[in-house]
């Protein structure tokens, strides 16, 4: 194969991101083609070299970047199945959201930097999944740590989006220096950072240190993937525009930490521990954040919680051994997720808020964005996981690989041994997962059925705004959208993307329908052992009938759950009673009362008490307040205290010994020359007794 | 003669003037205390000439190198009393401090531009 090929892919973008803000701002006319063609191109270049590839192949190039007196840095590729397919979704999916963000943020003064901040972004995702080198693989790793901060903060009038940027760098670098050492110490038991070398050792038991490696490595993986302990930064990055949170928080740089561990799977399935500590946070990951999903008021944030939950789902999987099933579901979870981001991205752009309960009395919201109203039923279709869209044969992949984990016959198809996999791993996955397929199903439909098909009449009897609404026939005046979105959430609605008179304009159509195609279809690519399992290790992706059966029994049930709470909710509502709990909650929504009490929603029936706590991220962030972060302010300002007033008094304290001591000395300057005389006279009596004795 | 009366006496010549330079008011009386000790160290200089026998009698010469110089110096410090005196109309030596740095000078140079206004406004007006 010609090595330009794979070269030329990270390139592009990179070089594309540094002429969009080169020109960007002097000629605006080209920050467009300069913005999209470059990742349009790799991403075509990216399916070449997968083709070119072929299944079951892999290919090593290294050159030596630099000597470094230890293990040396080698810019290195590695491809294979894996690297291909990843690199093909990040394609698609960086295409589609550039094209969609030439629509999205038409008018945004900031364009050009946003532009070329995604492309710096898709070339450093392409960097990690064809870097064959760790350290090459963390130049790129960081670089999108970077590019997230910057994205997030797009907005960076506001506060929220500040915070949310500053959060999600500081809570990703917490990850990232345990990972850092968790890179050396492979270097240094493997004598190279080559992933090649690495696997090579492990697989020659060489890794001194597994158990520890694998948790250093875990922990930059639970930042990048936001699983459980290091999960709060992604809910909040929802601050930044919506078709970043579709590229870089569901559908790619979430996705590195997966591939990393599933690249490196040997060196886990070293440490059963290791694989057990991955179950337990992707258990508590799921069903926390399907619960915090089944109580958001806010669209983007159920997606983002969804995002956390499916990276557990993923994690899962690896920690079951299995890094088919789990890849398998990466691919098609990037596919779905994009597509429900970008569509939501419409209706929010449509809508003018974020919030689903101020949706819901929005008649024909449905009518004005049919697109999108199809492409995200679609894609929720294959969140929950029916058959036959492709989130059923992903999610039936992980639930098969955690039962095969269970009964101790782990499919690791020849990557270890099915018995390094321990079976409570298999089993802590298993059910996590069944219930997180039920509590999937439940958030989804609930979503699904808030926003766009709560009763239009439901409005009537409440207030003002709903009436305004009504009267105004198809929009809603941007101030009450944006003053009715949930109190306390941490951004606000992006009141300068939005433009009542072009709800769908054909940049923001044509993108969900491109990804609808995988999200239908990509499933079967698992079916056949010679498709999809060629490509990767060669092991089998079909369903099993038990996992089969259970995962789209508990999926239905959740749908049905949610719906009889949402049709008793609806009727309540139609009645003229609120519902049950909602009166304990009008003090804490003082802010908006209204879009809370009018709103039929089936999350406070399901969740119950729960609903508060899961409202709020089960307190999580307040937790970490109280832990990190009052602790860290308050060591701030003991600094500064001990900076103003013990260093300082010291500095001052010098200048006003100084003045004291001179003052002293001028008392004795009377200007009488006799007191001279008399003091020289002493002086010298003295030294002369001195000097006799 | 013995050595003990010229020292003696020399001794208590100096000790006149040391309480002359350091106790009167008046300056022409103590510079009339400084030629007391240079006198006093004279007397030396040639009492310890004679006792020494020194054949080149060295000290006998610097005698009057000094009194040549003292009387150079006395021209000079009566000179400048005599402008003191026609300056400021006394010849007190506590009067004369104005070279002293009294502490509360920072207060005065402060308030200096302040007095040098006001003169100036007199001037003017």
């Amino acid at each position: 194969m010609n090595l330009a090929l794979p070269a030329l892919v990270p390139a592009l973008p990179a070089l594309g991101a540094a002429a969009t803000l080169a020109v960007g701002k002097r000629v605006p006319g080209l920050a467009r083609p300069l913005a999209i063609v470059p990742v349009a191109v790799s991403a075509v270049l990216a399916l070449v070299v997968a083709i070119q590839l072929g299944s079951g192949q892999s290919l090593d190039v290294a050159t030596r970047l630099t000597p470094t007196g230890g293990p040396d840095i080698a810019l290195a590729f590695h491809l294979d199945g894996y690297s291909s397919l990843i690199s093909v979704l990040v394609g698609l999916v960086a295409t589609c959201v550039q094209v969609y963000s030439t629509a999205y943020l038409k008018d945004d003064p900031r364009y050009p930097s946003y532009a070329a901040l995604v492309s710096l972004f898709t070339a450093a995702m392409f960097l990690v999944v064809y870097s064959g080198d760790l350290i090459v693989l963390l130049v790129g790793w960081e670089i999108m740590g970077i590019c997230s901060y910057f994205l997030i903060g797009h907005h960076w009038e506001t506060q929220d989006a500040r915070s949310a940027s500053l959060k999600a760098f500081l809570v990703t670098k917490l990850g990232d220096v345990p990972f850092l050492f968790g890179i050396f110490l492979l270097g240094a038991d493997a004598g190279s950072f080559r992933i090649e070398d690495v696997l090579r050792a492990a697989a020659d038991g060489q890794l001194g240190h597994p158990t520890l490696t694998a948790l250093l490595l875990l922990a930059g993986v639970a930042g990048k993937s936001a699983q459980f302990p290091l999960h709060t930064w992604l809910p909040d990055a929802m601050a930044g525009p919506t078709p970043v949170s579709a590229l870089i928080h569901a559908a790619t740089m979430v996705a590195a930490g997966i591939y990393l561990v599933a690249r490196l799977l040997p060196v886990f399935l070293l440490s059963g521990a290791a694989l057990v500590v991955l179950a337990v946070m992707a258990a508590v990951t799921m069903i926390g954040s399907a619960l915090c999903a089944l109580a958001q008021d806010d669209l983007k944030r159920v997606l983002a919680y969804s995002t956390v939950g499916q990276l557990g789902y993923m994690a899962g999987a690896l920690a079951s051994g299995d890094r088919e099933a789990s890849v398998f579901h990466l691919v098609s979870h990037g596919a779905f997720k994009a597509l429900l981001f970008l569509a939501a991205g419409v209706v929010i752009h449509a809508a003018h808020t974020n919030s689903i309960s101020v949706m819901s009395r929005m008649p024909g919201l449905r009518k004005r964005v049919p697109d999108a109203y199809w492409t995200m039923g679609i894609a929720l279709v294959a969140l929950v996981g029916l058959p036959p869209f492709s989130g059923f044969f992903s999610k039936e992949a992980v639930l098969t690989a955690a039962e095969h984990a269970a009964n101790g016959e782990a499919l690791t198809n020849g990557v270890g041994p099915a018995s390094a996999v321990p079976q409570a791993a298999g089993w802590i996955v298993l059910i996590s997962a069944g219930l997180t397929a039920l509590l999937t199903a439940a958030y989804a439909t609930r979503m699904f059925l808030v926003a766009f098909h709560s009763p239009a009449t439901a409005g009537a009897p409440a207030t003002a705004v709903a009436a305004g609404a009504a009267g105004a026939g198809v929009s809603v005046p941007t101030a009450a959208g944006s003053s009715d979105h949930e109190a306390g959430a941490p951004y606000s609605p992006e009141v300068d993307e939005a433009d009542p008179a072009t709800a769908e304009p054909p940049a923001m159509r044509w993108p969900l329908w491109v990804l609808a195609v995988p999200t239908v279809g990509f499933g079967v690519a698992g079916l056949r052992s010679d498709w999809l399992p060629a490509l990767l290790d060669g092991g089998s992706l079909r369903p099993s009938a038990v996992t089969a059966v259970t995962g789209t029994g508990l999926a239905v049930v959740g749908i049905l759950l949610a719906y009889g709470a949402w049709r008793s909710a609806t009727a309540r509502l139609g009645a003229g009673q609120p519902a049950p709990a909602a009166a304990g909650r009008v003090p804490e929504q003082a802010g908006s009362p209204a879009a809370e009490v009018i709103a039929a929603d089936p999350g406070r029936a399901l969740l119950g008490p729960l609903f508060d706590p899961a409202r709020h991220g089960f307190g999580v962030d307040r937790l970490y307040g109280a832990l990190f972060v009052r602790p860290v302010a308050a060591a701030a300002r003991l600094v500064r205290f001990l900076d103003r007033e013990v260093v300082e008094t010291y500095v001052r304290g010098s200048g006003v010994g100084a003045n004291l001591l001179g003052r002293a000395v001028r008392l004795a300057q009377t200007g009488n020359a006799q007191t001279y005389l008399s003091a020289l006279l002493a002086g010298v009596v003295l030294l002369v007794v001195l000097v006799a004795v | 003669m013995h050595l003990a009366y010229p020292a003696v006496l020399a001794a208590l010549l100096f000790s006149v003037g040391v309480y002359g330079v350091l106790a009167r008011r008046n300056v022409i009386l103590v510079l009339m205390s400084v030629e007391l000790m240079l006198n006093a160290v004279n007397l030396n200089l040639v009492a310890f000439d004679v006792w020494l026998r020194d054949s080149l009698h060295a000290g006998q010469a610097l005698t009057l190198f000094t009194i040549t110089i003292a009387a150079a110096e006395i021209g000079l410090g009566l000179a400048v009393v005599l402008l003191l005196f026609r300056a400021r109309g006394t010849a007190d030596i506590d009067k004369v401090t104005t070279l002293g740095d009294p502490a509360e000078s920072t207060v005065d140079i402060e308030e200096a531009p302040v007095g040098a206004e006001a003169l100036k406004g007199r001037a003017a007006a």
